[in-house]
């Protein structure tokens, strides 16, 4: 079969031209999938340096690295953040409101690897 | 993977993105009919697709990755079809198309001629429609959109030529009547 098809097929062409992206919709997805790669290692940071001297907690941050770094990262992420203004409203400071994250980390991953 | 592998498959990802933005909207239009349900059906596309990107690098074997991002585009909104339980709820609004879509050129030599031919894009079978829009849309060639359909490239060839003659007759039909 011949790969073209004449004035048809330039006029098909024409009909379905490319649709160009609104700008709202590429500005909301760039900053959704900047803020996937960048909300594990902010708040991973927070956390560890206010408890990695306990080894009973090592194996929190352990676990959210290796979430951070697999398939399931960007749904983890996704529920986390969704769920961040509840934790804020109800975190006594930055410390706490680190733990509750990687809590609320360490539960979504349960959840996902529970599936 | 340690952090330098995942900041090179965050950037190769964001790279992904930008090349084919355009590509997935598009699809998402012309394959739904509205820019609402299209911008909903591009962004969950992306977000499924940072989801599984590494694996899909993995099994790509260097081979490019925009039919899996269309397969995924093409999966969702059958979900959502599913889901609805109907076919698209606002139907591609040829006046609106037109308007966004194409030049003051084209609008002029022949307004009447494309909103034929859009119309009967509409009347076709799911699988003829999907595999026009992937190849005047976005440029597909047949390799591609059969990746993207989970055919074989003689299938999708077949499939190609069979949209074509179908839809010649429909806006043949449409112009004599």
């Amino acid at each position: 079969m011949n790969e073209t098809f004449g004035d048809f097929e330039g006029l098909l062409r024409r009909a379905l031209a490319p649709v160009e992206p609104p700008e709202q919709l590429s500005l909301r997805l760039e900053s959704t999938l900047t803020e996937l790669t960048e909300l594990a290692q902010d708040e991973l940071e927070s956390w560890e340096l206010s408890t990695m001297r306990d080894p009973r907690n090592w194996v929190r941050p352990v676990a959210a690295a290796a979430i951070g770094t697999t398939a399931g990262a960007a749904l983890v992420l996704l529920r986390v953040r969704q769920q961040h203004r509840r934790r804020a409203s109800k975190a006594s400071g930055p410390i706490d409101l680190a733990e509750r994250t990687l809590h609320a980390v360490a539960d979504e991953t349960r959840k996902i690897l529970d599936r | 993977m340690g952090d330098s592998d995942k900041a090179k498959l965050d950037a190769d990802f964001s790279e992904l993105y930008r090349a084919h933005l355009k590509d997935v909207y598009s699809y998402a239009y012309y394959r739904v009919g509205n820019h609402h349900d299209a911008e909903d059906l591009t962004e969950q596309t992306f977000l499924q697709a940072y989801r599984h990107y590494e694996r899909a690098v993995a099994e790509s074997e260097g081979r490019p990755l925009r039919p899996w991002l269309i397969r995924i585009a093409h999966n969702l909104a059958a979900n959502l079809y599913r889901d609805r339980s109907r076919k698209p709820q606002t139907p591609i609004e040829d006046t609106d198309t037109l308007r966004t879509t194409h030049t003051t050129e084209d609008l002029v030599e022949g307004r009447d001629e494309l909103a034929r031919i859009l119309e009967g894009v509409k009347e076709l079978p799911d699988d003829r429609r999907e595999a026009l829009i992937m190849r005047f849309a976005l440029g597909m060639d047949n390799r591609e959109i059969a990746r993207a359909m989970g055919k074989t490239d003689g299938a999708t060839k077949v499939l190609l030529h069979r949209a074509i003659k179908q839809l010649e007759e429909i806006v043949a039909t449409r112009q004599s009547g």
